[in-house]
């Protein structure tokens, strides 16, 4: 029977963050990781926002196997014949630091993970953690491959089902309220083309977000970033809702119809899809965060919920590496005082409040519900693309006045409606 | 669903030894098991002729849309024993 200072059960974002920082304190760690490597059961949408991690991680940043500096957004509406997109770019996105990076998971996770060994932790690939192991009250290792592992405390980094969590008694199961599910391929172009389709220079890169009726009228949208050579293309859809609504069809075709619209179908001609992902997405924000801490045990990364969906940044990876630093420094902590009882463990909460990390969560708490107004998945991208259609269009006969075309659509119920709906604005 | 087909094609997966997701016996007719049919990814859910729920494992990207949309009183819910199922190359 083997004992470690620490067992960390997941070499993904927050897990190998964690490592990296126990490591470089000297602590004796290990990393288990039931894929083949690191990464290579992670899907991300796939970008990441470095400024609130850029400092957690010193000398990290040089090397590492970042896609391409984000410096062009855009974003659509989706109605069912037609669409409205706006493009925003500036100085400060081209910046001598960016703020954000399209990131392959399977490519940045196994980078990660070989400077972690670097620093002197051990990596288990191919280790499925099955059970935690439970003594006098408090989690005292983790069955892995079935081995009994020891140690004095465990950080569950298990990602968003959250299987660990829910074993220690942390947890309940997720539902579906709170989680989307995310599909993703995978489409190979070449790098100039790339730069030719989305106006962007060598290792700049475009993200764009959409809208509408790809969903349905369900809770979700679809996603692309651009890599080096190829682009993410990806949807997501609410798992509450693609259960409920059985006219919507299901994810697959939701995607290939997706794929199939002419806004997106010119973008990736020519591609050559070379994979095809799908994740879970926790949804539900501060609500729907998984208890942080208890005898024995953290909760970091997406187990514990901590991904953001703030209609146009949508976030998760920079909360993993943050929530995974900061279940390093509780262990540092709690090794100096020789504790690990869930009372000295604590102070991970008191961390995570004192940082970007539940600022965040708390600051933004209603924005899940008020994002899952089905408005914003038909009824205003369809009334956006008529308003619009009627602008544009030179008919046959005389043109109305565009007062007159405005008040054909922004009726009195209709701005009421708008109006309703603005006030929930104000909480996001 | 042959394009679908198509493209779990391109993923790479390791056998594995057992499935490692099951329809719990008596369970196969629970409407609970719709949402999978409409939320799977993989397309791994389906309705036999009998009108009983049906798992096909091979190709499952392991992304637990199915454990989340219909629980554990209906799924045997785990992953793939260390090192088996899909690897994803870039993630």
């Amino acid at each position: 029977m083997e004992k470690f200072d620490v067992i960390i059960a997941g070499a993904g974002l927050a897990g190998l963050a964690a490592a990296w920082t126990l490591a470089g304190e000297g602590i004796e760690v290990v990393v288990l990781e039931r894929g083949d490597y690191p990464g290579s059961k992670n899907v991300s949408g796939g970008r990441l926002y470095l400024n609130p991690v850029r400092d957690l991680f010193p000398g990290l940043w040089e090397e590492a196997p970042l896609e391409r500096a984000i410096v062009r957004e855009g974003a659509t509406l989706m109605a069912r014949n037609r669409s409205f997109t706006f493009h925003y770019t500036g100085s400060e996105l081209r910046a001598e630091k960016p703020q954000s990076y399209s990131v392959l998971r399977s490519k940045f996770d196994r980078w990660l993970s070989e400077r972690v060994e670097e620093r002197g932790a051990m990596l288990l690939p191919k280790s499925l953690v099955s059970d935690v192991i439970r003594e006098n009250g408090k989690i005292a290792g983790v069955i892995a491959g079935g081995d009994e592992l020891r140690a004095d405390v465990v950080i569950a980094c298990d990602g968003v089902l959250s299987l660990i969590p829910e074993k220690a008694g942390l947890r309940s199961p997720g539902r579906a309220h709170d989680n989307a599910v995310g599909v993703k391929e995978i489409i190979r172009l070449d790098p100039s083309v790339i730069n030719d389709r989305f106006n962007i220079g060598d290792s700049e890169g475009a993200a764009h977000l959409f809208a509408g009726d790809i969903t349905k009228g369900l809770f979700g949208g679809g996603f692309l970033y651009t890599n080096r050579d190829s682009v993410s293309l990806g949807l997501v859809v609410s798992i509450e809702d693609i259960a409920k609504e059985e006219a919507a069809g299901d994810v697959p075709g939701l995607f290939e119809a997706f794929k199939a619209r002419p806004e997106i179908e010119p973008l990736i001609r020519g591609g050559k899809t070379v994979e095809y992902g799908a994740h879970v997405i926790p949804e539900g924000g501060y609500r729907a965060l998984s208890r942080l801490y208890g005898d024995g045990i953290l909760v970091a990364g997406d187990s514990a919920g901590f991904a953001l969906n703030l209609g146009f940044t949508v976030r998760g990876m920079e909360y993993a590496m943050a929530s995974g630093h900061y279940a390093a420094r509780t262990v540092i902590e709690a090794k100096k005082a020789g504790r690990y009882d869930a009372a000295t463990l604590a102070v991970y909460q008191k961390l995570l409040e004192e940082s970007f990390v539940l600022h965040d969560f708390k600051t933004f708490q209603d924005t899940p519900r008020v994002l899952s107004n089905p408005h914003l998945f038909g009824h205003y991208p369809e009334l956006m693309g008529n308003l619009l259609r009627d602008l544009y269009t030179v008919p046959a006969g005389p043109k109305s006045s565009i007062f007159t075309t405005l008040r054909r659509h922004l009726t009195l119920s209709q701005l009421w409606t708008i109006l309703k709906d603005a006030r929930e604005v104000t909480k996001i | 669903m042959s394009d679908l087909k198509a493209k779990l094609g391109l993923n790479v997966f390791k056998p594995l030894s057992a499935p490692h997701i099951k329809i719990k016996a008596g369970m196969e007719r629970d409407p609970r098991l719709k949402a999978a049919v409409r939320g799977c990814p993989a397309g791994l859910y389906s309705v036999n002729e009998a009108g009983e729920f049906v798992l096909t494992i091979d190709g499952c990207l392991e992304c637990g849309t199915c454990r989340i949309a219909c629980g554990t009183e209906v799924l045997e819910w785990g992953y793939p024993e260390g090192g088996a199922g899909i690897q994803y190359r870039f993630g």
